[in-house]
């Protein structure tokens, strides 16, 4: 098997043995990239160069080493709102097209501490600021799956990246569901961890209060194995918890005999596909035979998550990207006469449409006169939500539902509809509102399209929530590799 | 226009305080920022970078409490900051991270001494914030309307900021004049802030009207800024309530606006920004966890509370038997009462100390414009020269002029009168011998003090210090000449 | 429920955006139809219900007051748009009558 088809796992046992070398690697990995990259268009700024020259001096520092860190030498992509020193990081946005970071997020900083090359910086919906990839400022990505179809977003890039082995695994963030929804379109897996367990130092903020960074991997493994490396307490992140991260690798056991498994039914409703329904009926039948206990339950204030999210999200955004203005970086308009008419020309210029749209919300959630009636009332049903998923896990260990209503839809098929948009993230949401843990592991395909499966965990209860998926995934037939015909 | 005489002022004023913690309030840049080149104490938070976040310094939110306590605010157990939105080119994140409905402190009162009687002014609230950057404008003067473009600072962005409110409850220019004297004087003894108004470290903005006495709405505020001195504050205030009569009395009404103190033409100015509504949209501050004051510390940080001025005063009346208007003075600057103290401990007779402190020294202090601890005299000249007196080498008067030079440059006091010979001439020959000159040389003023003119004797007094250039001691030379005149007769 | 173009505009003044008259229509229509389906949330009886601003069971979380490093001024203005003696540049702040 090919070098880039492997995982983070079996290529770090390859490394620690010396079978293979990280130069070999990252120069595989670059290989594949230069035969796929140019369709699926995954990344925005890839510098070679940079990358085998850390590759080769990873080799030099290894070569006396038994043993390496698990991160050590292998190739991971880094979506673009991670701040990368040195690095350009744009966010897919015009304004900070030439940015270039003069620090490193407390987890890019983690990678490089131990070891990993950073392949490149991936694309995105505008500062996490969708469902598709498509709101990039820089163009679309393209599922691997299905090149006429979207791979979801906002970590598109990084989903995409995996699945066509442009990278051995990656690092998206997820606000609503922007780690989980391309993860489960592309057919790889990806968790949102809990609120607070992954520093947010460095990750260019969108809706502070629920942005999380996250792995996207080729399988369950690799995901505790990515865990492991990011997860822990920043004294620099005042919204950090202070825990003590288990080794995430220990909960990988396939046994789920007796767990709890509650459905919720508000995320089985009529927006979710008939194929998308069957998927998950027959992986909640294979739990079952699994010796899990799966059961109907309801969280009747889920039909209220998507409009309270709708209102929060855009409110903290609002107030996030005040700082674009064109005084101390990122683009400012030409010509202008006052400082007022900077402030407007550079944000009307350097910010795309929905950008412009999420800010307006915002600021209107927000104005006298309707924060009690928006913003308020928004951060009261979020209390509800938080209330229903508490009750709802003192009766089970795990929700279960689909990550995504749909397999992924065609490119720009939503497009012009922003609210059509918004609803593909009506079954991830409701976690970011609560601050759980869920991750969105691959569970069937409809028409060559891949359909994930989002299991959603109390808080801190990453551990279960990663048992359940592998005991899955090991008992599943599996996806195979996207077809990719190049 | 009719006269309107009996018309009310109220006042009340907006204190924002930079407090004195080595580090920023969200970030571990230095916050001791005066005389930095510009934009080299900033990092990825203060700069507002993306991706930066704030880390709230424990120091600051201590200090705010002791001043709450100070100022008999109710500490709140259950505190947040909140987001603070708007656009201008000092925010590094276009919004301030600021206080709202959840302050650290809520409520409270100073009592403060006007002209005999004791009023208290109602402390609204005590909040934390940040400071913003520093605009400097390039083009006519220097000032915003008439710059072309203008230069941005970002050290200042980050420092702990305090604000200060106070309820409407000033009655006058000067009690509001000497409300921020007392604040200043208690911030100090907490410790918590340098309070420097020249430097910006203390800064005062007050909202201002008049209405006819008896009424019960408030007239028109105006909110008057940038008054960089306690006499400017009072300068500006009287100024605008002058200006507020005036407009009144025409039968106009006063427009509610911001207005800018001009230090130098003395006056207040709209500052005609386009009065657009402001809509700050505050809300909680994501990137923070709220603050729960433990009462038990709250306890200790009380308990542990310097003695404050009102104390000091006090103790300065009786201890000290100082009269409780000097006192008052002396406590109302933590560095003059720390003085009079250092004074009062190597020399005996704390009301002469008192006396030149007021007097003397406050005198060239304020002509120079000078704090007492920058000026060259300390504790040590002082006290002296008080001895020099006791000793009688030199006398009340050549100490003033010896006190002259030593403001002017430090020397000692004894260094002083040993390199001009200034020592008082105190030898009964030395004296005799001269007194007899002034005699001889005015024979006329001796006939008429003989005749009975005692002004006679006052003149050749005179003519005696004359030729000791002032180093005579004149009780002495009293006792001899009336001895001699005597002889005379 | 209707998010009209005057609405749009003082948003967009509020946001510093500048939009122009075709933009202002597509969005008034599109919010309006967004804050129609955020609506929702208005229907349910919320009285007794606190806010949650954070799902953290965090509290107090302060540094101590310790000065680090700060940036070099190079690295502090590496990518100001305009700069001069150190300092970012800005246009007037007032506009000319
Ligand atoms: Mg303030
Ligand atoms: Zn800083």
């Amino acid at each position: 098997m090919e070098l880039h088809n492997l995982t983070g796992y079996k290529l770090h046992n390859m490394l620690q043995t010396k079978k293979i070398s990280a130069e070999e690697l990252i120069k595989a990995v670059f290989t594949r990239v230069e035969k796929v990259e140019r369709k699926v268009k995954a990344y925005l700024n890839l510098d070679r160069d940079l990358a085998l020259s850390r590759a080769k001096k990873i080799d030099q520092n290894i070569k006396s080493e038994k043993k390496i860190s698990f991160l050590t030498g292998l190739p991971i992509a880094v979506k673009d709102n991670i701040c990368t020193k040195g690095i350009i990081t744009t966010c897919a946005s015009r304004m900070l097209e030439n940015f270039n970071p003069v620090y490193n997020a407390t987890v890019a900083q983690r990678i490089i501490d131990r070891g990993a090359v950073i392949a490149g910086k991936t694309n995105m919906d505008e500062f996490a600021m969708g469902s598709s990839t498509e709101n990039s400022a820089f163009g679309p990505t393209f599922n691997p799956w299905n090149l006429e179809t979207v791979p979801g977003g906002s970590s598109g890039g990084s989903a995409a990246a995996v699945a066509a082995g442009e990278a051995i695994f990656s690092l998206g963030s997820d606000t609503g569901g922007s780690i989980r929804q391309p993860a489960s379109l592309c057919g790889v897996v990806g968790l949102k961890p809990t609120y607070g367990l992954i520093s947010r130092y460095g990750l260019i903020a969108f809706a502070s209060s629920l942005d999380q960074i996250g792995p996207i991997t080729k399988d369950v493994r690799d995901c505790a194995c990515l865990l492991n490396e990011i997860a822990g307490h920043d004294p620099k992140d005042s919204t950090s918890l202070r825990t003590n991260v288990p080794d995430y690798t220990k909960a990988l056991v396939k046994e789920i005999g007796g767990l709890r498994i509650g459905i919720p039914k508000e995320l089985m409703g009529e927006g979710v596909s008939r194929d998308v329904k069957d998927s998950v009926e027959k992986a909640l039948e294979l739990l079952r035979g699994l010796g899990a206990h799966v059961e109907e339950t309801s969280l009747p204030h889920l039909d209220y998550a998507l409009s309270a999210y709708y209102l929060i999200a855009p409110a903290e955004a609002s107030s996030n990207l005040a700082r674009y203005d064109g005084v101390r970086y990122g683009y400012r308009a030409e010509d202008v006469s006052d400082m007022l008419e900077m402030y407007s020309k550079t944000r009307a210029l350097g910010f795309g449409d929905e950008v412009k749209r999420r800010i307006m919300l915002g600021t209107y959630a927000l104005s006298a006169g309707y924060y009690e009636a928006y913003y308020g009332q928004a951060q009261k049903v979020r209390t509800l939500v938080v209330r229903d998923f508490n009750e709802a896990f003192e009766k089970f260990d795990v929700l279960i539902s689909p990550t995504s209503p749909t397999p992924a839809f065609k490119i720009g098929e939503k497009v012009a509809d922003p609210l059509q948009m918004y609803l593909s993230d009506i079954c991830t949401i409701p976690v970011n509102l609560a601050g759980i843990p869920a991750i969105s592991i691959p569970c069937g395909a409809v028409n060559g399209l891949p359909v994930g499966l989002q299991i959603m965990g109390k808080v801190l209860g990453e551990e279960t929530v990663l048992r359940v998926a592998y005991a899955f995934e090991q008992n599943f037939a599996g996806m195979g590799k996207p077809p990719l015909r190049i | 226009m009719k006269k309107l005489d009996n018309l009310e002022v109220v006042i009340g004023l907006e204190i924002h305080v930079e407090l004195l913690t080595t580090s920023k309030m969200f970030c571990g840049c230095s916050a001791a920022i005066f005389g930095a080149q510009p934009n080299t104490l900033v990092c990825p938070v203060c700069l507002g970078l993306p991706g930066s976040l704030p880390v709230p310094n424990e120091k600051a939110v201590e200090y705010t409490v002791k001043t709450g306590l100070a100022l008999n605010s109710s500490i709140a157990n259950f505190s947040q900051f909140h987001r603070k939105n708007y656009f201008y080119p000092d925010m590094a994140k276009n919004y301030q991270i600021s206080q709202y409905d959840l302050p650290l402190c809520d409520g409270g009162y100073l009592g403060v001494d006007i002209n005999g009687f004791t009023r208290q002014v109602g402390i609204t609230r005590v909040h934390l914030e940040e400071d913003t950057g520093k605009l400097f404008h390039v083009g006519k003067g220097g000032r915003i309307a008439q710059a072309h473009y203008s230069l941005v600072d970002f050290n200042r962005s980050g420092v702990p900021l305090m604000e200060v409110v106070t309820e409407p409850d000033l009655g006058s220019p000067k009690e509001a004049r000497i409300f921020l004297q007392n604040l200043k004087s208690i911030l100090e003894h907490l410790g918590v802030s340098d309070c420097n108004m020249e430097q910006g470290s203390l800064r005062c903005d007050a909202n201002i009207s008049v209405r006819p006495r008896g009424n019960k709405e408030l007239g028109v505020k105006t909110e008057v800024k940038n008054m960089n001195s306690f006499k400017s504050l009072e300068r500006a205030l009287t100024y605008e309530v002058e200006r507020h009569k005036q407009i009144l009395e025409g039968g106009g009404e006063v427009e509610q606006e911001t207005r800018h103190f001009d230090e130098t033409k003395g006056v207040t100015t709209s500052l005609r920004t386009k009065e657009y509504a402001h809509d700050y949209r505050y809300f909680p501050e994501p990137d923070l966890v709220p603050l729960n004051i433990d009462s038990v510390w709250v306890e200790e940080l009380k308990r542990d509370l310097p003695e404050l001025p009102d104390a000091r005063k006090m103790r300065f009346e009786e201890v000290y038997k100082l009269g409780a208007q000097d006192a008052g003075i002396l406590t109302s600057s933590k560095i003059m009462a720390d003085f009079f103290e250092e004074c009062a401990k190597s020399y005996p007779k704390p009301k002469i100390i008192a006396n030149w402190i007021l007097g003397e020294l406050s005198y060239r202090l304020n002509q120079e414009n000078l704090q007492i601890d920058e000026s060259a005299v300390t504790t040590r000249h002082l006290v002296e020269l008080l001895k020099l007196i006791d000793d009688g080498t030199v006398s009340g008067k050549m100490a003033k002029d010896i006190f002259e030079e030593v403001f002017e440059t430090g020397k000692l006091p004894r260094i002083i009168v040993e390199e001009k010979g200034l020592s008082q001439i105190t030898g009964e020959k030395e004296l005799s011998t001269i007194i007899e000159l002034a005699l001889e040389e005015n024979l006329s003023a001796v006939e008429d003090f003989k005749k009975g003119k005692q002004r006679a004797f006052g003149f050749l007094i005179g003519q005696v210090m004359k030729l000791t250039k002032g180093r005579a001691n004149p009780a002495l030379v009293n006792k001899i000449l009336q001895k001699k005149l005597e002889e005379l007769k | 429920m209707s998010i009209t173009v005057r609405d749009v505009e003082h948003i967009a003044w509020l946001a510093r955006l500048e939009l122009s008259e075709r933009d202002k229509r597509k969005f008034s229509k599109q919010l309006d139809h967004i804050l129609d389906h955020a609506g929702k949330i208005k229907e349910i009886d919320l009285r007794d219900v606190p806010p949650t601003s954070h799902v953290l069971p965090l509290e107090n979380v302060f540094r101590k007051d310790e000065s680090e490093p700060c940036l070099t001024d190079k690295e502090a203005l590496s990518n100001a748009p305009k700069k001069e003696k150190g300092a970012f540049v800005v246009p007037r702040i007032l506009a000319q009558d």
